[in-house]
């Protein structure tokens, strides 16, 4: 009876000094488990690892630790949604949900709830326009951009003309691979491209047909907008019709040492865009290992640091820490709301200044933020993947999307969006 | 000859590859419905489980390596070796066997005489066991498998076709072997089953197993052993599925192409299994290169099963399956 008294006792002892405690509530939604794990685990490792460096190392953020809460999807849509639910009353301060399915769930929910929502590179592409996605950020690159970086790329490679070329974009037949083919079309029109579209259905380990299309139709490039296995299958299938690798270009997502491994040698020159570095001697590493590894303390087995889906997520961690920076600047406390951390996101200003700062010189492209802005510039470069070295390498600097032919696709979207969900445009 | 005739060779050709695949993964429920009546909804698990294994084993990973170190603080992932493919195979059979004297003393044999959902809701939990197991043991990485089997265009057929019709046929070696292993295997079945006392034990039970019981045949031996050549099945087909995209744990998801299979071929007929796969394999294939491009492509999943549903509807217990009749 005592024990039970004393464990009531300290239980509400707990409850009443809970929400007393200054700390900084950020969840993440993770999948390590389930057929995407192998790409989840890298992504949750480096997200985690790098809230945990600034815990030990400065402790936390304008000196309020972060509590940082994981929460099992599987990449499952409902599973993401039961998550947020779950965790949104604890004093969250933004979501990132690491799925585009479970974003596009979340957007009318975390608008409601006020609560913001950054899809790094993923999720809604006209979620853009801060003016009607007020809680949603997709910094620093959308999949319009992508389509676009990845025909520059290509018009670079040509001499400046696509005429008379023939493009193929092999994508999941999902909401997500569909993103591009309005940019893709709109650009051939531009460009004198013919655009051949080969979906792929999910989850994609048989595409015996599409690449015998591909062999018979000999693209000049093809373009991947894949996901998990869609990727190392595609790979495989493209090196075993001797698809000329330097000209199979795979958006960010498609672009992992996962992706490229399992085809061995014959994935060299596979390329794949990119909207962060990917260099092996970032000073930030020297800190991780003093004060995240050495400590025990590293996400998962600690085996991730360095590969692309860790420092992708550790870009996300990132843009995020710099938001509530921003918050904790512009409201003058360390203790900052959902909304507070929205304004910050608003006026987040990432430089290559910053990225040297925080030990990661020259490891994205500058970041500006505005109310109308939720996405950044548009910034991305293409990379390579080295068999013989193991390793995917930036052969390109960063190359700005053509916003001319993205932003009135992003108007149009967004403004069809605020009209069937009643949302009067605005910065409020 | 036209270019659309000859395509449409070369895909109908794929088609009877990529038949073989999913026909592969299809014996494994086909071998364990006979025996037991049991639909093993743990069939791709066990694919993934077999494939994990033998990477883990060839590669001489430490299994349970993270829950070992989180333990007992120890940095053990390796024991150091590089094992050939054979040893590796074998190994990973004597895995598989073990698997599956385990299924059987710990699960089904306290299911004997339950309703045939209950012993499927628990095949349902197996899979998701055997999917955590086999995180737990090997990670959630995405594994290289090679096995020495050949990929890629095979150049013989592609010259052939090519001086023959001025165009080069596209066959991947790898689906080539996975043909050939595939009629070894069946065959092997076959002779098993007709010429060995386990196969007519085997026949026996999955005519009636009260009357096998009653003439002394061991009902856990011939379910532990239909369950060992389902893993045995199980691992063919992980090893094919797993050489094209890595060893990973989507590879579970290949239970998917069985069904259409199964549901043409029937559940209880090994040639129906392979029958079955070929009619899929071709019909999706030549359906995504005929009508595919007409309406937006990706019709090979939905398409797989309209044709299933055809062949349903006119013989319900599928092309081959026995037409279960009960009389009042």
């Amino acid at each position: 009876m005592k024990t039970k008294t004393l464990i009531t006792a300290a239980a509400a002892a707990f409850m009443a000094a809970a929400p007393a405690m200054a700390e900084l509530f950020i969840p993440s939604l993770t999948y390590r488990s389930g057929p995407y794990a192998a790409n989840g685990i890298p992504t949750a490792d480096g997200y985690a690892d790098y809230l945990t460096l600034l815990n030990e190392r400065d402790g936390g953020i304008g000196g309020e630790p972060i509590n940082m809460v994981e929460c099992e999807t599987g990449y499952n849509t409902e599973k993401g949604v039961e998550c947020y639910e779950a965790l949104k009353g604890q004093g969250a301060l933004v979501f990132h949900p690491w799925s585009t399915g479970i974003t596009y769930q979340l957007i009318p929910k975390a608008t409601a709830d006020g609560i913001p929502v950054h899809s790094v590179g993923y999720g809604r592409t006209s979620a853009k326009n801060g003016e009607v996605f007020r809680w949603v950020f997709n910094y620093p690159a959308n999949y319009w951009d992508g389509a676009s970086i990845a025909i520059k790329h290509i018009l670079d490679e040509e001499g400046g003309s696509l005429e008379g070329k023939k493009i193929a974009l092999v994508y999941h037949n999902s909401a997500f691979g569909k993103e591009p083919i309005r940019t893709l079309e709109e650009l051939g029109a531009m460009h004198g491209y013919e655009l051949v579209l080969l979906p792929v259905d999910h989850p994609g380990q048989e595409q015996k047909s599409q690449w015998l299309q591909i062999r018979r139709e000999r693209p000049d490039y093809t373009i991947m907008w894949g996901w998990g296995v869609m990727n190392q299958v595609a790979i495989q299938e493209a090196v075993n019709i001797r698809y000329p690798m330097d000209h199979f270009i795979g958006i960010w997502w498609s672009g992992s040492e996962n992706d490229v491994k399992p085809a061995g040698e014959g994935a060299d020159g596979y390329k794949a865009l990119t909207f962060n570095g990917m260099e092996q001697d970032y000073p930030i590493f020297e800190d991780i290992q003093k004060y995240v590894v050495d400590k025990g303390l590293a996400a998962g087995a600690g085996d991730q640091i360095g590969t692309v889906l860790y420092m992708r997520g550790l870009y996300s961690a990132l843009m995020t820490t710099e938001a509530i920076k921003k918050a904790q600047e512009i409201h003058g406390t360390a203790q900052v709301t959902p909304a507070m951390v929205r304004d910050g996101y608003e006026a987040l200003d990432i430089t290559q200044e910053t990225y040297a700062s925080l030990g990661l010189p020259g490891f994205g492209p500058d970041i500006k933020g505005s109310c109308q802005n939720h996405g950044g510039q548009g910034l991305g470069a293409v990379s390579q993947w080295n068999a013989s070295e193991g390793k995917f390498t930036m052969v390109t600097d960063y190359i700005e999307a053509n916003q001319d032919v993205i932003q009135p696709l992003i108007e149009a979207d967004s403004m069809a969006y605020a009209e069937e969900n009643g949302i009067t445009p605005g910065c409020d | 000859m036209p270019d659309q005739l000859l395509f449409g060779m070369e895909v109908f050709l794929n088609g009877l590859m990529a038949g073989v695949l999913y026909a592969l993964v299809a014996l494994g429920f086909v071998l364990i419905y006979k025996a037991s009546g049991i639909f093993n909804y743990a069939q791709g698990v066990m694919a993934l489980f077999a494939a994990l294994t033998l990477v883990g084993i060839m590669e001489g990973q430490v299994p349970f390596s993270h829950l070992i170190n989180a333990v007992f603080g120890t940095e053990v992932h390796h024991f150091g070796w590089h094992l050939p493919a054979v040893v590796g195979i074998v190994l990973t059979i004597v895995v598989m066997v073990g698997l599956a004297w385990a299924v059987n003393h710990l699960i089904m044999r306290h299911l004997v005489n339950q309703e045939p959902i209950i012993l499927f809701m628990a095949t349902i939990g197996l899979a998701y066991f055997m999917e955590g197991l086999g995180d737990l043991m090997w990670g959630a990485d995405i594994k290289k498998l090679d096995v020495g089997l050949p990929q890629g265009i095979n150049t013989a057929i592609d010259e052939v076709t090519f001086n023959a019709f001025g165009y080069g046929f596209f066959i991947d070696n790898l689906d080539i072997w996975a043909t050939i292993i595939a009629i070894i295997l069946v065959i092997a079945l076959m002779i098993f089953s007709q010429y060995t006392k386990q196969g007519r034990a085997l026949r026996a039970v999955a005519d009636d197993h009260q009357a096998a019981l009653s003439v002394g045949i061991s009902l856990n031996f011939i379910w532990v052993l239909v369950w060992s050549i389902a893993g045995f099945v199980a691992l063919v087909a992980g090893i094919m599925w797993g050489a094209k995209s890595g060893v990973q744990f989507s590879l579970s998801l290949i239970a998917l192409k069985a069904l259409p299979v199964l549901m043409l071929g029937g559940f209880t007929s090994i040639p129906g299994a392979i029958v079955g796969g070929l009619i899929i394999g071709v019909g999706e294939k030549l359906f995504e290169f005929a009508i595919g491009p007409m309406v937006g492509g990706a019709t090979e999943n939905w398409f797989a099963y309209v044709l299933a549903l055809i062949f349903l509807v006119f013989r319900p217990q599928g092309l081959f399956g026995e037409k279960i009749i009960e009389r009042v």
